[in-house]
């Protein structure tokens, strides 16, 4: 039965991104395919790359919720309340004035540098922390986003790009077309990377002291692990936006059914982000068809009910 | 300047000076019709002020704590959640035909019943637990942002204008319909609040003390929290939601005032709400030349001082 789990949950991501691919405004000719090459438009300039991005964002995204919080010990930190988010925003932001027609390279290389810095200051705030409660600190994080935010509104009010900052970031995966998700590979490249360090996350996790110890160089590995997770999220949010709370919820539902054995709990973070982002995206493009909804709006509120139920069902745990 | 009476009466010049200020300064054009534009500004501002300063104060005193206040519990976020939701299932010819008041109170009625089951299963019994408390309110915000944004997607885009135009009537565009019934609330709520200000110095001092002294302690809390939702709502539908202005108003009125007395507390964190709205639009507008984005600058400077106090203290 339980080695039965992994390959039953894989079939059922594939399921999810069969459905996604046939799900959508316009009909794909599935009789049309074996005889006419043009009866494949549909699918490969939308529906292909638009699922690969689901699969790719969702647990890239997961993974480096994962990594944060096994970093800083403390199971409510997720990439959006750990600065990266609202400071790659930031970044696009300011990208979008400076140069409006910047390629999506340069896109992604400014919005990851702010990232970087978001978390790094971030961290800066957290040593300065004496850290009462590990609740503090996703505290901390989500007011550091409220105030980023306010300047990232207040200097797109300034400039007038209030709306299109909105659409950029609104986590939707319709806009996701041939050319513009191929750099979510690299992003999938980083995640797999992760998979191959997990050990040396682990012992990370233990502590300084206890990592020292048992011999790893503990300031590289963290700091290559944040430098993913800066990435990810750069690029993530250049492509497709924001995936409130996907970072949180999918390592502590994970954790609570799979325990904390990284290496092991790694796939099945993979394959549950993965799953969900695909369910809220396909609900997106079902509920109002054929008008489409966003990933990203789904997930705001079915994330946040996890959230809660997680933060009050256990009190003594975290 | 020892007796905080005296601080009072200056800060309240302040108050006077700054609405004074906002009225008068860059006259031009026809003068009766700005005259009366910025007078209504004020009347808004001067509303928001009060309702939010007061409802924080007694907020905090209730739960007993400085950083909790009701729009960081989401208390903002649920007001608009619920307009959001009667325009989505009535929709806004149905509901329209209602007359403003009517729609004013039944949006406030169900506010008052759903941020009363809220807080009561929040707030009581598990206060032992501030941080657990205060990143669940700040949850359940998100949720009801993001709940409200959803159903807003999905709306017909003529129901969506009529909503913005509802939701974001700004400081600069106020509803004037709305005024005169806001205003009337206001007053009542802050009269029967200020009836208590005394046992609420005594419920300050915790729950099974207030007991002991004697103060009738579920009936005043209860009958507080419906004033200050009421508040809340009101303040809301007038300008939007604002997450950090009561955090301002109430963290400089407990220095400023120097008393832990109701009496004093609550004019000060009043007349301090009005300062920041009135005063900051007057610098925004006639420094920077921006209208319409002082949500925005409340938004930052109150995180930041959340953020800076957090730093200082290091710890809640």
């Amino acid at each position: 039965m339980k080695a039965l789990a992994f390959p039953v949950a894989l079939l059922a991501v594939i399921g999810l991104m069969v459905a996604s691919l046939a799900t959508g405004a316009g009909a794909v000719p599935w009789g049309r395919l074996w005889s006419d090459p043009a009866a494949w438009d549909v699918l490969l300039i939308s529906r292909w790359p638009r699922t690969v991005a689901l699969v790719l964002a969702g647990m890239a995204v997961s993974v480096s919720g994962l990594i944060l919080q096994v970093l800083t010990q403390n199971r409510f930190v997720e990439p959006a309340t750990a600065g990266t988010v609202p400071a790659a925003s930031l970044g696009i932001l300011v990208i979008g004035i400076a140069w409006p027609a910047a390629p999506v390279v340069v896109k992604m290389l400014v919005a990851t540098g702010f990232s970087i810095a978001g978390l790094a200051l971030f961290l800066l705030i957290l040593r300065r922390l004496s850290l009462r409660s590990a609740l503090l600190i996703p505290l901390v994080g989500i007011m550091l986003g409220a105030v980023l935010g306010a300047i990232t509104t207040f200097v797109a009010v300034r400039y007038e790009m209030l709306q299109s900052l909105i659409a950029w970031l609104s986590g939707d995966f319709s806009v996701i077309l041939r050319g513009r998700y191929e750099v979510l590979w690299l992003v999938g490249l980083l995640t797999a990377m992760v998979y191959l360090i997990a050990n040396r996350l682990s012992i990370v996790g233990l502590g300084r002291d206890v990592a020292i110890t048992l011999g790893l160089n503990y300031r590289s590995t963290m700091l290559f692990a944040l430098m993913i997770v800066a990435m990810v999220n750069g690029v993530v949010t250049v492509v497709v936006g924001t995936l409130p709370f996907l970072g949180l919820i999918v390592p502590n539902l994970i954790s609570l059914m799979k325990g904390d054995h990284i290496r092991r709990t790694i796939p099945w973070v993979c394959l549950l982000g993965s799953g969900i982002t695909l369910l809220c995206d396909i609900a997106g493009r079902v509920i109002r068809a054929p008008y489409e909804i966003p990933a990203g709006a789904l997930l705001g509120v079915f994330g946040a009910v996890v959230f809660l139920l997680v933060l009050l069902r256990e009190p003594r745990h975290g | 300047m020892a007796d905080p009476r005296h601080r009072l009466i200056l800060l309240a010049a302040v108050a006077v000076l700054v609405c004074a200020l906002f009225l008068a300064v860059n006259l031009t054009g026809k003068l009766s019709y700005i005259l009366s534009y910025r007078a209504q500004v004020i009347a808004t501002m001067i509303l928001v002020g009060t309702a939010t300063g007061v409802s924080t104060v007694l907020f905090q005193t209730i739960t007993g704590n400085r950083i909790l206040t009701p729009s960081v519990m989401g208390a903002e976020a649920l007001f608009v959640l619920i307009q959001t939701s009667i325009l989505f299932f009535i929709g806004s010819a149905r509901w329209d035909s209602v007359p403003v008041v009517g729609r004013f109170a039944i949006e406030t009625s169900v506010m008052v019943v759903f941020a009363l089951t809220l807080y009561r299963w929040l707030l009581v019994g598990k206060s032992e637990d501030l941080y657990r408390l205060l990143l669940a309110g700040l949850v359940f915000g998100i949720l009801f942002r993001s709940a409200a944004e959803l159903l807003q997607r999905m709306m017909a885009p003529n129901e969506f204008n009529i909503l913005q135009g509802r939701l974001f009537a700004q400081l600069t565009l106020p509803e004037s319909r709305l005024l005169g019934i806001a205003g009337g609330l206001v007053a009542l709520c802050v009269a029967l609040l200020w009836r208590y200000r005394r046992d609420f110095d005594v419920i300050a001092l915790g729950r099974d003390v207030a007991i002991g002294l004697g103060v009738d302690y579920p009936r005043i809390v209860t009958r507080a929290l419906v004033l200050i939702t009421v508040l809340i709502s009101t303040s809301t539908a007038l300008i939007g939601p604002l997450t950090f202005l009561g955090f301002m108003t109430a963290t400089l009125a407990y220095q400023l005032a120097g008393s832990q007395r109701h009496a004093l507390l609550l004019p000060f964190s009043a007349l301090l709400g009005v300062i920041f709205l009135a005063g900051g639009q007057l610098v925004l507008e006639h420094l920077f030349a921006m209208t319409g984005t002082l949500s925005v600058v409340i938004e930052f400077t109150g995180g930041a001082l959340f953020l800076l106090m957090l730093l200082r203290k290091g710890r809640l």
